[in-house]
């Protein structure tokens, strides 16, 4: 169950221009989570900013008791939230919504992330080597390109996670808008040439992409997943209040109707979602 | 007790809390028919306060009775059902249905819901519609019925009055201020469906003295909300001349808020025994 309390900074530091990496502790927390759920932070006392932060869960470390999270200075919430100094103590509720849903038995696993939505990749990445790896013969070593893992920046400077995520999968593409590192072009883009070149028609049933970006990415990812018939999962963002489904703020329209991203969500069957 | 529309239908807060703690929980809003709600953006944060636009999302009357009300029954505290229709009859139908329900201890009318189309607060900012509406209700419940009232009129009590000659048992106020936030690049709102209700501590002092004129226009009781994040908001809601405190937006900043106010509530009073002349 998911449970609001005071979590220790147990590491605080920049990762880049305006990009904060964040460890906290919290055995509930860290033992319960999913990669693909987030958590609300209350970014600084008193009523401005009003409303906690959704934030989504980067790494997750059930050993140590930890969980990080990796954001990026957007605004008057986050500005405040990257004072937190290692010691103190920030209120957190979570862990929140419906993560991902891996399948072991997928033979590969394309992970897209664009901006800040490579940050629940990691948790993501690290979860599926580890189904994969009880799925196989113990005789049987992981094969890294059943992993890929695509991220797209709007520049060189604001790549994130490219190392850690090589650690995770040695098939790391990197593309920026810009061209100024890795491919010049979309995330989305990186995603159809591999599915072009390297995967064949049968290898695309046994496929799944996992997304997390901008809603303009997702839908681009969506319309490939759907014209590739590849399974797909989006992972959301929207502004909330409460982030446990009370409010009913967060909403995203689905062929079903309405659906609240923090609770239903925030990951999505790609094809469930309308996108506009 | 906790507000309508910030609490959902108990449920989802009580993985939180002990919900038998509470003095009552009010339901978010229940229609006749379900209703989808608003288009998104719903929320915008504005300081010391949020602007919404859900547009009474709910999966109506019927859903309500076979899945919320059961779970609601299993606490020791009393459900007050909230109901909102787009027309008179509307309301009459839905206080005749709860009317049976004897887990229903009260029903608050939401004459004063600014976000949706028809209905809403279109009631509640005309004292003879509000008559009307209680009027209805009122001739198809016996249970006590608290009317909503919204803060966006001239004079608050020309409509509490209304509504008590109507027949309401209680008022409560305030629902939520009509307000709006521009996106300064696109230059459009910055919600969906262009206005909505501000809440939060920022509209306080406009709930506050909107009791205090309500509750001297008014011999039956004053439900007091709007804005209240501490033990000591809700005294100031109490001193005006509330009987009893909702808190609203608090419940999204912090799940403890609800218990963690009544705590307060109590210490001010130990410390106070005389400042509230409560009887």
């Amino acid at each position: 169950m998911p449970i609001q309390e005071k979590c220790r900074v147990l590491v605080h530091q920049p990762i880049g221009p305006r990009f904060y990496q964040l460890t906290l502790l919290s055995r509930d927390i860290a033992t319960q989570a999913q990669p693909g759920q987030f958590v609300e932070v209350k970014c600084a006392d008193g009523y401005v900013p009003l409303l906690r932060r959704p934030i989504s869960l980067h790494r997750i470390d059930p050993q140590n008791e930890t969980f990080t999270l990796l954001y990026e200075v957007v605004g008057q919430g986050t500005e405040l939230l990257a004072k937190a100094a290692v010691g103190a103590e920030l209120d957190i509720l979570g862990p929140l919504g419906t993560g991902f849903k891996i399948d072991p038995a997928k033979k590969t696993h394309l992970l897209v992330g664009g901006g800040m939505g490579v940050a629940p990749l990691m948790a993501l990445a690290e979860e599926v080597k580890i189904q994969k790896s009880k799925a196989c013969l113990p005789d049987r070593q992981v094969k890294s390109l059943d992993l890929f893992i695509l991220i797209g920046a709007r520049n060189k400077e604001c790549v994130q996670c490219e190392g850690e995520l090589k650690a995770v999968a040695d098939q790391v593409i990197v593309s920026t808008d810009d061209g100024s590192y890795g491919q010049k072009g979309f995330v989305s883009d990186q995603l159809l040439d591999i599915i072009n070149n390297r995967l064949s028609v049968v290898s695309c049933q046994s496929s799944v992409i996992y997304a997390c970006g901008p809603r303009p990415m997702l839908k681009a990812v969506a319309q490939i997943a759907a014209q590739k018939q590849i399974d797909c999962q989006l992972s959301l963002e929207e502004r909330m209040a409460c982030g446990i489904g009370a409010c009913k703020g967060c909403a995203v329209l689905t062929t079903s109707g309405y659906k609240m991203v923090c609770k239903d969500g925030p990951v999505f069957n790609a094809s469930d979602l309308v996108f506009s | 007790m906790v507000a309508s529309g910030t609490f959902g239908w108990g449920k989802e807060y009580s993985e939180y809390m002990d919900l038998n703690k509470l003095g009552a929980i009010v339901t978010k809003s229940i229609t006749l028919k379900p209703r989808e709600g608003n288009p998104p953006p719903r929320i915008v944060e504005t300081p010391s306060g949020m602007l919404n636009s859900i547009g009474l999302q709910n999966e109506g009357l019927e859903h309500f009775l076979k899945e919320d009300l059961p779970f609601l029954a299993k606490f020791d505290t009393p459900t007050i059902v909230n109901i909102a229709g787009e027309t008179v009859e509307e309301y009459a139908e839905l206080a005749k249905r709860l009317s049976k329900e004897t887990m229903v201890k009260a029903i608050e009318v939401n004459i004063s819901c600014p976000n949706v189309k028809q209905g809403g607060m279109a009631f509640g900012v005309d004292p003879g519609l509000t008559k009307q509406v209680i009027s209805a209700v009122r001739n198809a419940t016996k249970q006590p019925i608290i009317a909503k009232l919204t803060p966006n009129v001239t004079d608050i009590t020309v409509i509490g009055r209304a509504a008590v000659e109507a027949g309401a048992d209680a008022l409560s106020a305030i629902n939520t201020i009509v307000g709006m936030a521009l996106d300064l690049e696109t230059g459009k709102s910055r919600l969906g469906r262009e206005t909505g209700g501000l809440s939060g501590p920022a509209i306080r002092p406009i709930a506050v003295r909107m009791v205090y004129e309500l509750a001297r226009a008014v011999k039956v009781p004053v439900i007091g909300i709007g804005g209240i994040m501490t033990g000591n908001d809700a005294v100031e809601f109490l001193l005006a001349g509330a009987r009893a405190v909702q808190v609203g937006t608090a419940n999204f900043v912090d799940t403890a808020a609800p218990l963690r106010i009544l705590a307060e509530l109590h210490d001010y009073v130990h410390r106070h025994p005389r400042t509230l002349n409560l009887s």
